[in-house]
């Protein structure tokens, strides 16, 4: 009999900190577990740079510039599956926090009139995403599946979410394992 | 006899002049709430503890309890209407749990995990509501509230003050101080003052002890806001002096 076809995974951080790869990778030795079920894509992990065709795609941090766009649509594209992980993700997080400002006095004050910044210039770098004028969160681009609530989301919960997608029931975190913060 | 009412099929009873939500919450029966407060007259804008009597729908913290009443609560049609009221409640504000003070205090966060909420699911409107840091002792994160009123009520009824007030209409509606100068520090609020206990989320703030309950260890993240709603009146945050 054939073994079971391992489901595909890709990963990304776009306007996230990496936390929650970080918290992901605090699944520890059930990494071990899940690597019997799943392989990579797309991935810090793997470092393959275009997502190809996946079941589970799953997505840290909002949108802030236009390479983040690409990326997400990239994703939403190739993923049967896409699952938002994380504060910035599903609200916008922290980045979020300067959508009431205008992005253009952010850009002043951050690189020319902060005290210190005398000789200070805005980014311009060809190379460089343009910012988009406010950050959004994943579901406000393209659609998303599934959320995974927390700063960042607990390696516990990742690992109760995913193993509850995977064994083909809804996911739920349930008291002490979702969290907003 | 006493007399009682149906909720989910489990007799409740009743004292004359309780509302359904008293009743139910006198009898150890949890109904989802967030506006009420034991200590103030109902108010009734929230819509969390909606419940259904046939085919119609009340708010049970305004409705007063009946006879013979058949009353449905806990069932997925109701917690589905729940959830899409704290998703727009998230998406109206300005809510990044990460770094608000209230978080694992707060009763529109708890709320949000006792629904198995995972996300505002609307578009973010991130409305642009500017701090009032003029007090030396008290902030206020205009960013959070979700209009209850209930400092508007603990000022005015309990504190004899009237230091907050809602003012405009539908979207435009917000909370303002009643000072000349709109900031709380040409007020006379005091720290003991009972509008500083009852915001359910967080707004109004003792400045300097926002972390010294560490996240992770507060109120919520002990048990769930369903389970706490039945022992206590008063909303004490973990750790503060009964
Ligand atoms: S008031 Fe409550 S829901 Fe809003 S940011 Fe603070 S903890 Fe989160
Ligand atoms: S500040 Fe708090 S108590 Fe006052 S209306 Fe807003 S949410 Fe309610
Ligand atoms: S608790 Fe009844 S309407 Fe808010």
């Amino acid at each position: 009999m054939s073994e079971k076809k391992k489901l595909r995974v890709a990963t990304t951080s776009l306007a996230g900190c990496f936390g929650c790869h970080m918290s992901f990778l605090d699944i520890d030795e059930r990494l071990l577990t899940l690597l019997e079920l799943v392989e990579f894509d797309r991935s810090p992990i793997t470092d393959i740079k275009h997502c190809g065709p996946c079941d589970i795609g799953l997505i840290e941090g909002g949108i802030c510039n236009v390479e983040n766009v690409h990326v997400l649509r990239e994703f939403r594209k190739n993923c049967k599956i896409l699952i938002a992980i994380g504060s910035c993700a599903i609200t916008g997080g922290l980045p979020a926090q300067r959508n009431h400002l205008d992005l253009g006095s952010c850009l002043t004050e951050v690189y020319l009139t902060e005290p210190g910044l005398a000789h200070g210039h805005i980014p311009n770098d060809p190379e460089l995403p343009l910012p988009l004028d406010k950050v959004h969160p994943l579901h406000e681009v393209v659609k998303i599946d599934y959320f995974i609530p927390g700063c960042p989301p607990s390696g516990d919960a990742i690992w109760k979410f995913l193993t509850d997608l995977i064994a083909g029931k809804t996911p739920e975190l349930g008291h002490g394992l979702i969290k907003y913060d | 006899m006493s007399d009682t009412f149906h909720l989910d099929g489990v007799e409740v009873k009743f004292e004359h002049g309780q509302t359904v939500l008293q009743a139910a919450l006198a009898a150890g029966k949890y109904i989802p709430h967030l506006c009420y407060h034991p200590e103030f007259k109902p108010h009734g804008s929230c819509k969390l503890c909606t419940v259904k009597i046939g085919s119609r729908t009340a708010a049970s913290c305004t409705m007063p309890a009946e006879t013979g009443l058949e009353i449905e609560s806990g069932i997925e049609e109701l917690n589905a209407l729940r959830r899409t009221l704290v998703q727009m409640l998230f998406a109206e504000g300005n809510h990044f749990c990460p770094s608000c003070e209230k978080s694992g205090n707060c009763m529109l966060q708890a709320l949000g995990y006792d629904l198995e909420v995972h996300t505002a699911g609307f578009r973010h409107q991130y409305p642009d509501r500017p701090l009032d840091a003029s007090h030396p002792d008290i902030l206020l994160d205009f960013n959070r509230c979700i209009l209850c009123e209930l400092c508007v009520r603990a000022s005015g009824e309990v504190d004899g003050k009237n230091v907050f007030a809602l003012s405009g209409r539908g979207a435009t509606k917000h909370l303002i101080v009643n000072a000349a100068s709109g900031q709380l520090k040409d007020t006379d609020i005091a720290l003991g003052d009972k509008a500083m206990q009852v915001c359910p989320v967080g707004v109004i703030l003792k400045k300097r002890i926002g972390f010294s309950i560490p996240i992770g260890e507060r109120r919520y993240d002990q048990r769930p806001i369903s389970a706490q709603a039945l022992d206590d009146a008063p909303r004490k945050p973990a750790g503060a002096k009964p």
